[in-house]
């Protein structure tokens, strides 16, 4: 595929609001995981990792029929690291209608709905006036948000397929731009705490007790986080900075196995990565850093362990970065792109955290401790529920 | 960029499913206005490709994805495996979202682990990827009520690009209620579309979508076009009218105010 720039990106998660504080939080290995205090949640043992003054942010009476926790998380985000105005100036540049919008979230806002559950008519069974469904829980509300919010008029859509959902749509935006339907895209994801998230993973004891502990030989559960990751894509400019990031390949495949469980082998994921490196053009020995999908499931890291071996062998860095933001499912994609994005532009390795015995079983290289590098490109995984598989291969201009 | 971008695909096989429109066979001549349309409850078959304990888990939205999926293919000759696909729908299970919030909203929040892992929007296309066996890209798409226009847009865009069949299967359900009065969708509908990127023996007809601003297309049969307006999958159906017809011509179908859809549809034979 021809790549694409990354000219602009930024991100929120428990690790802090925007660039600079996700960086220094992987410099320092510091997660933002802590118990779970959620809304009303008081008898999970688990960790998550919450992003901070959402509660007290509502959207500015313009936007307030999209009024949610997950899209004040997009709006948050979208005010980042100068996002706003990158935005602006490539419609301005491109068009209104040349800007698209794909974005990923698995649950969109579902809080709003589950609590107007609670607040049902006691005689009639009927939702609350105030609950709005096409602006809040539909699966596309965020998009429409986004759109809405830097009044774009080009294609826009919602990826939703679990945990791959925020990688997929820079595969889709790449497509889109080949066909010459857009210009420029807005992508990543935009995943929040909800309900169905959190008793849905322990109804699969799938929910670590502590803070998750990626590819440890004594890996029990994920713990679930939240996360906005905005990325604006397109075509490279003609000169670029030799820190400038590109999306060099995306590969996508489907496990055709089972519904919440990964193929054992790790076949769907090993079809996915070979994807990614034939759409950059690239050999297994050209990536220097894999972030990995890493949930700290004993499933996932097994099968994901086995087909990162037998593309790579033991010899490159691997992480998973989700011991400190959490699993943020629908915008981990978007998230862990911003991380490796992260990673070329400022050369550096992040070590996974938690992780206190790396599994004997898993022959890769995994990196507990940052490690000081200058890596070219990075390989970056997204898995789901459903089988759903994207890999990422993000590298430097220079 | 002032030139209009055009995505060309061949229709191989068509896939129908919605109330009194019980496959593409019987539905083609109620579209092509020789037979009359007569409303009926629709029924929906059991996903027989699942194995027997996938296929008890399965709700609506999953049989009429995989139902209209298996048609599009049959109708084809094609096989799944060789196919990318592309699934759109508004909703999902929407029964199971429902089930799902009542339970959370209860004193006891214990969930099912199945309602859980069918609660995710790409639920069907997990299930079509275990009844089919293909490993190959599956994407799932939403745009409410333009999420017809957004999955052909991204369908005809993995043919054009990438050169690959690519399926298209798109399919709404109700809500039961209380969710039912906030988005009234009245009945299941389910629409595929296999796309390939050369014209074959089977090729139906000759597709071109290009973004537009038109006003989308009514259909003329009143009960229809009730039903088009209210099930975000049945904005396709102007597009399975004009194929049912056997002409050439174009038609302008919902996406997203203010885009549409213009696709010009060729026969083929």
């Amino acid at each position: 595929m021809n790549s694409l720039w990354l000219s602009h990106f930024t991100a929120a998660s428990c690790l802090g609001h925007g660039l600079e504080p996700t960086h220094d939080a992987l410099r320092q290995q510091r997660g933002g995981l802590a118990p779970c205090a959620f809304e009303t949640v008081t008898d999970l043992a688990t960790y998550v990792g919450e992003v901070s003054g959402l509660d007290e942010s509502p959207l500015p009476a313009s936007l307030a029929e999209y009024e949610c926790r997950n899209n004040r998380l997009a709006y948050l985000g979208l005010r980042q690291d100068g996002f706003n105005a990158a935005v602006g100036a490539a419609a301005a540049r491109f068009g209104r209608r040349r800007v698209g919008v794909l974005l990923g979230t698995s649950t969109s806002g579902i809080l709003q709905t589950e609590q107007a559950y609670r607040r049902r008519d006691p005689v009639t069974g009927a939702l609350p006036d105030d609950f709005h469904y096409r602006t809040t829980q539909n699966t596309y509300s965020v998009a429409d948000f986004v759109r809405s919010a830097f009044n774009l008029e080009g294609p826009a859509v919602v990826v939703s397929t679990a945990c791959s959902s925020s990688a997929k749509v820079f595969a889709a935006a790449a497509r889109m731009i080949a066909a010459g339907l857009i210009d420029a895209a807005i992508v990543g994801g935009v995943d929040s705490l909800c309900l169905t998230t959190l008793y849905g993973f322990n109804s699969l004891e799938l929910l670590s007790s502590e803070p998750c502990r990626p590819y440890d030989a004594d890996r029990n559960g994920l713990s679930i986080g939240e996360a906005a990751a905005f990325i604006l894509l397109e075509r490279p400019a003609d000169s670029l900075d030799a820190d400038a990031v590109l999306l060099l390949g995306a590969g996508e495949s489907s496990d055709a196995h089972h519904m919440s469980s990964p193929h054992p082998e790790g076949l769907g994921a090993h079809i996915a990565m070979a994807a990614a490196l034939k759409a950059a053009a690239l050999q297994p020995a050209d990536i220097d850093y894999i972030n990995l999908h890493g949930t700290a499931t004993p499933s996932n890291d097994a099968a994901e362990g086995r087909a990162v071996a037998a593309l790579f062998g033991d010899t490159v860095p691997c992480s998973s970065t989700k011991g400190a933001t959490g699993h943020t499912l629908g915008a981990a994609g978007g998230m862990e792109a911003v991380i490796s994005a992260l990673a070329l532009q400022r050369g550096f390795l992040p070590g996974g955290i938690n992780t206190r015995c790396v599994a004997p079983d898993i022959p890769i290289h995994y990196l507990t401790a940052n490690r000081q590098a200058s890596p070219s490109r990075v390989l970056s995984n997204s898995f789901g529920f459903g089988g759903t598989n994207c890999s990422l291969i993000l590298g430097r201009a220079a | 960029m002032s030139e209009v971008v055009k995505l060309t695909a061949y229709l191989d096989g068509i896939g129908l499913i919605g109330p009194g429109l019980d496959d593409w066979p019987a539905a083609r001549p109620i579209l092509a206005g020789t037979v009359p349309y007569e409303t009926r409850p629709l029924t929906v078959p059991a996903p027989q490709a699942l194995p027997p304990a996938e296929r008890r888990r399965t709700g609506l939205a999953i049989k009429v994805a995989l139902a209209v999926g298996q048609e599009a293919c049959a109708h084809g000759q094609l096989d799944a495996r060789q196919l990318a696909a592309v699934f759109s729908s508004s909703g999902a299970d929407n029964d199971n979202c429902d089930a799902l919030c009542k339970v959370l909203a209860s004193e006891d929040r214990h969930i099912s682990p199945t309602r859980f892992h069918n609660s995710v929007h790409n639920a069907p296309a997990g299930y079509w990827g275990i009844a089919s066996g293909a490993m190959t890209p599956a994407t799932v798409l939403c745009a409410h009520d333009g999420s017809f226009g957004a999955g052909l847009l991204e369908a005809m865009a993995q043919v054009a690009v990438e050169g690959d069949g690519t399926l298209l299967i798109t399919y709404d359900m109700p809500y039961p209620e209380p969710m039912h009065a906030k988005r009234p969708l009245p009945a299941a509908f389910g629409i595929a579309l296999a796309l390939m990127p050369t014209q074959s023996a089977r090729s139906l007809a000759r597709i071109e979508v290009s973004l537009a601003d038109a006003e989308p297309d009514k259909l003329a049969e009143p009960e229809l076009e009730a039903l088009r307006r209210a099930i975000p999958c049945a904005r396709g159906l102007p597009l399975l009218q004009a194929v049912a017809r056997g002409t050439s011509e174009q038609v302008i179908l919902d996406y997203l105010v203010p885009l549409r859809l213009a696709v010009a549809v060729a026969p083929c034979r």
